[in-house]
C-alpha cells in the first residue's frame, strides 16, 4: 500500500508537535521516522494508525484519504516499544484478539497462529502469559500479532528499545528479513541512527515536528542537505566549524587565523553563502594522522574504545575528531600531523543552516 | 569439625538482654494497634455475644439474667425473620449489582470516554450527596417523592398521564434502592476511574489497532484489566451494605406498613435501640446484631474463597508488565 503525508500538522492545545509534514511512501517500502527524543515521530506515527487526528491535513494510503476513517478499519498493524501484549491473555490469545475480533472462524485461527508461530519461533510459548515471557520473546509474540491478520501497512513505534544490544541486532535483522520477504510497507520510528541506516530504504528524518530530510541511508550519509542532518547521521558526528570563504584564480578557498584550506573543483559551491563565513564538515573517517600530513595539530583528547580510539585533535582553536586503530597508541599532548580528505568536504550556509553543494 | 566450632565460638553469642531485646522490638511496634483492634473491634464483638445471651432490657437493667440461647431460640421463632432476612438480601443484592458496582462501572465508563474536563466535572457532582449530611439528602429525596402537589417526581411523570402519589408509599424499595445507590456508586466510581486511568495508553492504542470497537475494548481490555477493583468494591460493599441502615431508617423506618422495608441491621437497631413500644430490648437486639456479625463472617469467607482475596490485596491493582 501506498501512503501519502500532506501538509500533515499536529497541535496539542498550543503545542506544535507535527509541523507540515509531507511524505510519500512507495508501496513496500521500509522508511524510517528518525529523530531526537519529542520531534514528533511518535505522533506522526498515531496520525497514520488513526489514533490521533490530525489538526490539518491528509493521511491518504493509496491516494485516498482516510483521515476519518478508525483505527480498526485502516488495515494496519503495530508493534509498540512497551509490546502491549494485553497481560490478561496467554500467547495464543494475543496472537489471535485481532482474527477473533474479525469473526475468523477458530480451524482457520488456529491455522494462521500456527504459522505465525512457527515465523517467529514461538510455538512453544503459545499457553503462556506475557508476563512469564523475556522480552524478546514478548517483542515477537507483538510482531506475531501485528502480523497475524496480514495488514495492509506496519507501524513500529521503537520496538527495540527495550532489548539488550546483542537481541536488538539480532531482531533487527529478523524485522527487516520478514519485512522483505512478506512485501509489507512499513513505517519505523526510532531514535536510533544505527537501526534505521541498516533497516530502512528510506530515511525521513525529524527535528522539532519539521521534516528535515527524506532520503536513502547512503543520501543521506553522503549528501546531508541540512545541517541538522550532517551533524545527526553518524556516529562519531561530523566535525563541524565556521571558516571564511573566498575565491581565487576561480578556485574556492577557505581561511581561518589557524587554518587554510583549498576545495578541490568536484566540491565547488552551487550557491553563494548568505555572509562570507560558512560552515564546513568532515567525516571523522575523512580526516587522518600521519607524518604526510600538512596540518599540525596537538591531540587534545583520546577516548577508547576497544579497537578503535576517537581522537580529538586541536588546531590552534578548531577542534575536530577522527577515528583511528588503538594500536598506534597516541597520547594526549602529542604533536601529530593531520591531513583533510577535501573531496568529501561539506559547506553550510550558517544563516539557513543549508547545503551550499546539494540542493 | 574443629575449625567450625572455633568459628562459632569466634562470634560472640548474643547476650540474654541481647535476645530479649530483638526478639520483642516486633512486639513492641504492634501494641499499639494490637490494643486498638482488641478494644475496638474485637471486644464489642465478644461483648455484644454476651448480652445477646442475657435478658437486658430496659425493664430488666440491673437484675440482668443469663438465659442462654433463648434470645436465638426466639429469633428463629419469630415469623418475621424470614422476611427480614429476605429483605435483606433482595436490598443488598440489588443495590450492590445496579448501582455499587453496575452503575459505578457505567459512570467511571463513560467519564472517562468523554472530554476529561467534563468527565471530572461530573464525577465531582456525582460525589454531592456524599458529602451532603445524610439526614439532608434523605430529606431531599423525601420532597422529591413527596405526593402532589410537592414532589417533583410526580411534576415529571404528570405529563405522561401517571397519576401524582407519594412515591416513597407506592415504591418503597425503589426509593430505597435508588437513594443508598446513588451515594453508593460514587465509591466504585472513584476506584473504577483510577484504574481505567491508570491503564497504560498502549494497551488501548493497541486494541484499537487490532480492531476493537469501543465496546469491544471495554469488554475485552478494560474490564479484565480491572477486575481485581471491581471484586474489591464487590466485596468491600456487600460488607458495608449488610451494616449500613441509615438512610432505610430516615427515608421509610422499615415501612411503610410492617416492615416492608425493614433489613436485619436496622430490625437490631429498633429491637436494641428504638423499639416502637418503649420496651427497649438490648439482650435480643445483640442477638440480632450478632447474627449480622456471622452473616458477615460468612460472607467474606465465601468472597474469600471464590475470588481469592489474598490474590486480590497482594496483586497490584492493575495487571501490567
Ligand atoms: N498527548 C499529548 N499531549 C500534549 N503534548 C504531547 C502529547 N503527545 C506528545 N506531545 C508533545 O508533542 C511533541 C512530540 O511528541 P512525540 O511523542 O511525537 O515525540 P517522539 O518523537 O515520539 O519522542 P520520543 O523519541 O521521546 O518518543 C513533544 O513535545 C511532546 O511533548
Ligand atoms: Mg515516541
Amino acid at each position: 500500500m501506498e501512503v501519502q503525508l500532506e501538509n500533515l500538522t499536529k497541535y496539542f492545545g498550543k503545542v506544535l508537535a507535527v509541523d507540515n509534514l509531507n511524505l510519500e511512501i512507495k508501496d513496500g517500502e521500509f522508511v524510517a521516522l528518525l529523530g531526537p527524543s519529542g520531534c514528533g515521530k511518535t505522533t506522526t506515527l498515531l496520525m497514520v494508525a488513526g489514533i490521533y487526528k490530525p489538526t490539518k491535513g491528509y493521511v491518504k494510503f493509496n491516494g485516498q484519504a482516510v483521515n476519518h476513517l478508525l483505527p480498526k478499519d485502516r488495515d494496519i498493524g503495530m508493534v509498540f516499544q512497551s509490546y502491549a501484549l494485553y497481560p490478561h491473555m496467554t500467547v495464543y490469545e494475543n496472537l489471535t484478539f485481532p482474527l477473533k475480533l474479525k469473526k475468523v472462524p477458530a480451524e482457520e485461527m488456529r491455522r494462521k497462529a500456527q504459522r505465525i508461530a512457527d515465523m517467529l519461533g514461538i510455538g512453544e510459548l503459545m499457553d503462556r502469559k506475557p508476563g512469564q515471557l523475556s522480552g524478546g520473546q514478548q517483542q515477537r509474540v507483538a510482531l506475531g500479532r501485528a502480523l497475524i491478520k496480514e495488514p495492509k501497512l506496519l507501524l513500529f513505534d521503537e520496538p527495540l528499545s527495550n532489548l539488550d544490544a546483542r537481541l536488538r541486532l539480532a531482531m533487527r535483522g529478523e524485522i527487516k528479513r520478514l519485512q522483505m520477504s512478506l512485501g509489507i510497507t512499513s513505517i519505523y520510528v526510532t531514535h536510533d541512527q544505527v537501526e534505521a541506516m541498516t533497516m530502512a530504504d528510506r530515511i525521513a528524518v525529524l527535528n522539532k515536528g519539521q521534516l528535515q530530510a527524506y532520503a536513502p541511508p547512503e543520501e543521506l550519509y553522503d549528501r546531508p542537505r541540512t545541517l541538522f542532518v550532517a551533524g545527526f547521521i553518524g556516529n562519531p558526528p561530523m566535525n563541524l566549524f565556521e571558516m571564511e570563504l573566498y575565491q581565487e584564480d576561480d578556485h574556492y578557498k577557505l581561511r581561518h587565523p589557524d587554518l587554510s584550506l583549498a576545495i578541490p573543483d568536484s566540491r565547488k559551491p552551487r550557491r553563494q553563502p548568505s555572509g562570507r563565513r560558512v560552515i564546513v564538515g568532515l567525516r571523522p573517517e575523512d580526516i587522518s594522522i600521519g607524518p604526510e600530513g600538512e596540518i599540525e595539530s596537538e591531540i587534545y583528547m583520546v577516548e577508547p574504545l576497544g579497537r578503535d580510539d576517537i581522537i580529538t585533535c586541536k588546531i590552534g582553536e578548531i577542534k575536530v575528531q577522527t577515528v583511528v586503530d588503538s594500536r598506534l597508541g597516541y597520547r594526549i599532548g602529542d604533536k601529530v600531523r593531520i591531513s583533510f580528505n577535501m573531496e568529501k568536504v561539506q559547506l553550510y550556509d550558517p544563516q539557513t543552516e543549508l547545503s551550499l553543494l546539494w540542493a | 569439625m574443629a575449625t567450625e566450632a572455633a568459628i562459632y565460638k569466634a562470634v560472640p553469642r548474643p547476650s540474654l538482654w541481647e535476645r530479649i531485646r530483638t526478639s520483642s522490638a516486633p512486639w513492641v511496634f504492634m501494641a499499639p494497634a494490637t490494643v486498638m483492634i482488641f478494644l475496638f473491634f474485637f471486644l464489642p464483638v465478644v461483648l455484644t455475644i454476651y448480652i445477646s445471651m442475657t435478658n437486658m432490657s430496659v425493664a430488666t437493667f440491673g437484675k440482668v439474667v443469663f438465659i442462654g440461647l433463648q434470645n436465638y431460640i426466639r429469633m428463629l421463632k419469630s415469623r418475621w425473620t424470614v422476611k427480614i432476612l429476605t429483605n435483606t438480601g433482595f436490598y443488598v443484592l440489588t443495590t450492590l449489582s445496579c448501582f455499587n458496582v453496575g452503575l459505578a462501572l457505567i459512570l467511571s465508563l463513560l467519564t472517562t470516554h468523554i472530554n476529561e474536563r467534563v468527565g471530572t466535572l461530573f464525577r465531582t457532582l456525582w460525589l454531592l450527596p456524599r458529602i451532603t449530611p445524610s439526614v439532608i439528602y434523605a430529606l431531599l429525596w423525601i420532597w422529591v417523592t413527596a405526593d402532589a402537589p410537592y414532589g417533583i417526581v410526580n411534576q415529571f411523570l404528570s405529563p405522561f398521564g401517571i397519576e401524582p402519589r407519594n412515591w416513597m408509599n407506592a415504591q418503597p424499595w425503589l426509593v430505597v434502592i435508588m437513594a443508598n445507590g446513588f451515594v453508593g456508586a460514587s465509591f466504585g466510581m472513584i476506584i473504577f476511574t483510577s484504574a481505567i486511568k491508570s491503564i497504560p495508553e498502549d494497551y488501548i492504542r493497541a486494541a484499537m489497532v487490532d480492531g476493537a470497537s469501543t465496546l469491544q475494548r471495554i469488554r475485552y481490555v478494560i474490564l479484565p484489566m480491572i477486575r481485581w477493583p471491581i471484586l474489591f468494591v464487590l466485596t468491600y460493599q456487600t460488607l458495608s451494605l449488610l451494616t449500613s441502615f441509615e438512610y432505610i431508617l430516615l427515608l421509610t423506618d422499615g415501612g411503610p406498613g410492617f416492615y416492608r422495608t425493614e433489613v436485619w441491621a436496622l430490625h437490631a437497631y429498633h429491637r436494641a435501640l428504638s423499639n416502637y413500644f418503649g420496651n427497649v430490648q438490648f439482650g435480643y437486639g445483640a442477638a440480632l446484631a450478632a447474627v449480622l456479625v456471622v452473616i458477615g463472617i460468612i460472607a467474606s469467607i465465601l468472597y474469600l474463597r471464590v475470588f481469592r482475596f489474598n490474590e486480590l490485596v497482594a496483586e497490584p491493582k492493575i495487571e501490567a508488565l
